[in-house]
């Protein structure tokens, strides 16, 4: 029989997707069903003097108006869940509904729950808030100066935490260097803009005390605990099921106040609540992504060598402290400064600042984007500083695939790589010399082109649940899986990981079939109700195929095992004799000695005759902790033409050559690096949030934030290879954020080299024509 | 306030109550549990609400459900025939067109309006007529993908003496 590892087949997912039958949580509906708004604060940063509710509760078809007076003590705070430990870390309370001070535009102060949509809407209308403004402050950097407003009583200059990173003897280095450059990088606040708005349905049980949640979440078991912890109801009282989920980005996976009180009201009413976001609603309160302040050197020989790096950053966390949000920065961002490259001396210092501004927490790459982004434009500005060619100088520093697994600088080690083997495919793609020569011929004639190159590397596949204690992770980052045989041998598998686009369903259900040697058609996948499903992490930092999916190979191999001691008992033979043959146990030398998969599988569930000592059915699970995370990496080049009339970039060609090893699907692989490279090239040309000085978020609905269209993006030419990893049994590597990682410098680099002949270095994303127009007028300015 | 509406949806005339405030999304997904027609904004950019009305793709966030009052609707629902998929929602299968699904059946819907006006658009003319659709996962080049080869399977069934199948 083929093996369907490997096979690029069409997903399992897509009929119901396809026909309207999936079920997002906006489709549940319950009898009874109740509906849930909430009055959110216009003001980024008052004083909450009073809320008056009387008007609001006389509304036809209003049952209740629940202010942060009435839930205070009866709900504990939003909890922080990664206490990164050595920065002073400090995660003042976020209460579900403020009753105190509100300090973002969309925190809460009132929730009306009424029996239609609308009437809770005209409820929301007629609760009278008397706020006393205060001062606002929505830059990470300012936020830290004496006259900016404190947003919480107990952590003064509004720093959260101020932590470091240091590797070889970065004073020295820069003391000493012969070359040295510096850069200060804008890296904005972004929407992650998941199309599926959040979404929550709660329904409560009285006699049995239990409680059920349907919510837009990338992992039911962490949002199981943080209710818990929310609404003091015990973890086993709890279920919360994730139905079909419309995108996440990191966006959905943070507890959020609204989810727990649409809980809240269940339980007070008695009956079931609904609540579904708006997209401005969306926009104000659903988790931003990045918005950091960059100080950067980077230092290095006259020839190339890059010997030292140093940051100051000061990152954005928006007015609390999300549920991730201290390990986006520090973890996820700091320990990968080093990049592709052996750079032994490094040094970083992280400011996370309260702002009075939305949340930030992780958005696709989750602090990799940054990292990238920062090594990638630094290396480019020092090759142009000793006028080498940059991918001369990057191929000086890349780490050699004979040195793996290398521990970098920053005390992670990675485990495998070839990255001037993806360095090679890559430029081979494009020619890159003739692009060169293409492009000298097009400045005589003054026209712009450039090109950009990044060679990257990430950490995914989180992670080994020991390093996550080590970190301050509040939870394990192991995954699960339970496959079940049913008596005629047809299985379903229940993952601990919650995939929302991602393909699981068809990549495990491969995994499978190959095992037993049956149709993938009687395989199940099932995710996403903790009922059901057992502890697991979720899906996000690209660990679902590299940590699911070898929970999901060890089970299957362990009912495999036992098949074959049920095979040897009925063959009557010794298991070392049989042979696993086109999904049959043959006695080796009797190929018609045979028992098949749906044999065993009948005779395991009805048990009329297992070996002595073996207990019936036929089912295992697995737990896998991974020994370390996993590197993929590849290069991304991009070409472009920047009209400086009118400072629009075009991009000529793009392509992305990747390494996640070997490739469960291909197709879908593919279409994650399409989709993540489109993401990027959105935070490379046009998102970004922005908020006035009194904290208003102008691009409050989709009008105003610039998420990529059809018409905009290029064609993505993709291409890999293949360096297995070593992590894990499947040798298999993360592949959703790497096109996100990659693509951001990569158009920035092209830019700033199409604009080189300027004097042009360096241009804050997003690259809008705007921007581009006016760092060129700038650099003509300046050159007269 | 409600008022009756007698309309056709997906080839089924019926009645069904709307406030005149009432959008004809939120008919379709909560009177009518059509629930394959999604609300991805409130501002009538995602596009993920498109249905055909008399066979014209429209924003059904963007419509009253009172302005339905007499016309003929098809949603992502009323495409498939006796369990047999619509080329465009085949060729979306085919090409991976989709990952979350949620924009889909607004792509899907605005991809049979576009092809009956252009049997054989050309990549930049897809990308052009797709423009009031928002898809985040995709990066849309397998949507683009899509869109042709659904092209050029419903010119293959439009030959003479081929069936031309529904939407
Ligand atoms: S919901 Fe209609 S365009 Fe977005
Ligand atoms: S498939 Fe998720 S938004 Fe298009």
């Amino acid at each position: 029989m083929a093996t369907l590892f490997g096979s690029g087949i069409k997903r399992r997912e897509d009929p119901r997707l396809l026909t309207g039958r999936g079920t997002y949580t906006d489709d549940v509906k319950l009898p009874g069903m109740l509906y849930a708004a909430f009055v959110r604060s216009p003001f980024a940063h008052a004083r909450v003097r009073s809320v008056e509710t009387k008007r609001a509760k006389k509304v036809a078809g209003v049952v209740a108006v629940y202010t942060g007076q009435d839930t205070k003590d009866r709900v504990n705070p939003v909890p922080c869940a990664w206490n990164v430990p050595n920065c002073d870390l400090r995660t003042p309370p976020h209460p579900l509904l403020a009753y105190e001070k509100v300090r973002y535009v969309g925190d809460a102060v009132a929730m009306v729950v009424a029996e239609s949509r609308a009437a809770a809407r005209d409820g929301v209308d007629l609760v009278d808030v008397d706020y006393e403004p205060l001062d606002a402050v929505v830059n990470p950097e300012k936020a830290t100066g004496k006259e900016a407003p404190q947003l919480h009583a107990d952590v003064p200059g509004n720093v959260a935490f101020t932590w470091k990173v240091s590797g070889g003897d970065p004073a020295k280095t820069f003391a000493e260097a012969a070359v040295k450059v510096e850069l200060r990088l804008l890296q904005p606040r972004l929407q992650p803009t998941a199309l599926e708005p959040r979404a929550a349905v709660a329904t409560w049980n009285d006699a049995m005390g239990q409680l059920t949640l349907w919510v837009t979440s990338q992992n039911p078991h962490i949002h199981r605990f943080l209710c818990s912890v929310m609404l003091k109801v015990p973890e086993h009282k709890i279920r919360v099921v994730a139905p079909d989920v419309g995108g996440g980005f990191g966006s959905k996976i943070p507890g959020y106040a609204d989810e727990a009180l649409v809980c809240f009201a269940a339980m007070d009413l008695k009956r079931p609540v609904k609540w579904t976001e708006d997209r401005s609603e969306n926009y104000k309160v659903t988790i931003h992504g990045r918005d950091h302040v960059e100080y950067v050197e980077l230092c290095g020989t006259k020839d190339g060598t890059i010997t030292g790096l140093r940051t100051r950053v000061y990152a954005g966390l928006g007015a609390y402290a999300s549920t991730a949000a201290p390990g986006i920065p520090t973890i996820l961002h700091g320990l990968m400064y080093s990049g592709p490259y052996t750079i032994p001396n490094i040094e970083g210092t992280v400011y996370g600042v309260y702002t009075t501004t939305t949340p930030v927490d992780a958005y696709r790459g989750a602090g990799r984007p940054e990292a990238t982004y920062l090594i990638e434009r630094l290396v480019e500005v020092y090759a142009r500083k000793i006028k080498m060619d940059p991918v001369v100088v990057r191929r000086k520093n890349l780490i050699p695939k004979d040195k793996f697994p290398y521990t970098v600088a920053t005390g992670i080690t990675y485990d495998s790589g070839d990255y001037q083997g993806a360095l090679d495919k890559a430029l081979g793609m494009l020619d890159y010399k003739a692009f060169r020569a293409e492009q000298a011929k097009a400045r005589k004639q003054g026209r712009y082109l450039g090109v950009g190159v990044t060679t990257y590397c990430e950490i995914c596949g989180l992670g080994p649940s020991q390093v996550a204690g080590a970190v301050g992770f509040g939870g394990g980052l192991y995954d699960s899986a339970v496959v079940r045989v049913y008596p005629t041998g047809v299985v379903r598998v229940y993952i601990g990981g919650k995939p929302h686009g991602q393909g699981e369903e068809t990549t495990f259900a491969q995994i499978v079939a190959d095992e037993f040697g049956i149709p993938i058609e009687n395989i199940e996948i099932v995710a996403g109700d903790t009922e059901a499903t057992p502890q697991g992490w979720g899906t996000y930092g690209s660990r679902t195929t590299a940590v699911g999916g070898p929970a999901v190979k060890l089970a299957a191999d362990r009912v495999k095992e036992k098949a074959k001691k049920l095979a040897a008992h009925l063959l009557e033979a010794s298991e070392a004799d049989l042979e696993w043959k086109d999904g049959k146990f043959v006695v080796r030398g009797s190929p018609d000695q045979a028992k098949t998969f749906g044999d065993l599988a009948l005779m395991a569930n009805v048990a009329w005759n297992m070996p002595p000592g073996v207990e019936p059915g036929l089912e295992a699970s697995a737990f896998y902790d991974p020994s370390n995370f996993v590197f993929p990496f590849g290069t991304h080049i991009c070409t472009v033409e920047v009209d400086v009339e009118t400072g629009r970039v075009k991009i000529l060609r793009y392509i992305a050559v990747d390494d996640c090893g070997p490739q469960i699907n291909p197709m879908l692989v593919e279409g994650q690096v399409h989709g993540g490279v489109v993401q990027g090239l959105g935070e490379a040309l046009q998102e970004i949030a922005v908020y006035d000085e009194d904290g208003q978020l102008l691009t409050g609905t989709m009008m105003d934030y610039a998420v990529p269209r059809a018409s905009q993006m290029p064609k993505i030419e993709t291409a890999s290879t293949v360096t297995p990893s070593p992590v894990n049994p499947l040798g298999v590597k993360g592949i959703g954020e790497t096109g996100t990682i990659a693509s951001v410098p990569t158009v920035v680099n092209a830019v700033c080299d199409a604009l080189a002949p300027l004097g042009i270095t360096h241009i804050d994303k997003p690259l809008t024509p705007a921007t581009v127009w006016a760092a060129i007028q700038q650099a003509k300015g300046g050159a007269r | 306030m409600t008022q009756t509406i007698t309309l056709n949806v997906n080839g089924q005339a019926l009645k069904a109550q709307a406030e005149p405030r009432t959008l004809l999304v939120h008919m379709l997904r909560d009177e009518l549990n059509l629930t394959g027609t999604q609300v991805g904004c409130d501002t009538s950019q995602c596009g993920a609400c498109t249905v055909l009305l008399d066979g014209r793709a429209v924003k059904s966030c963007s419509v009253l459900a009172v302005q339905a009052e007499g016309h003929k609707i098809t949603t992502i629902e009323g495409l498939a025939r006796d369990g047999t998929l619509h080329p465009v929602q085949q060729a979306f299968w085919e090409k991976h067109g989709l990952q979350c699904g949620f924009c889909t059946p607004g792509f899907v819907m605005t991809t049979v309006e576009l092809l009956r006006d252009n049997p054989d658009p050309t990549e930049d003319e897809i990308r052009h007529a797709l423009e009031g659709n928002v898809c985040r996962c995709t990066g849309y080049q397998n949507i683009v993908a899509a869109v042709r080869s659904a092209a050029s399977a419903l010119r293959g069934s439009r030959r003479p003496g081929a069936a031309v199948s529904g939407g």
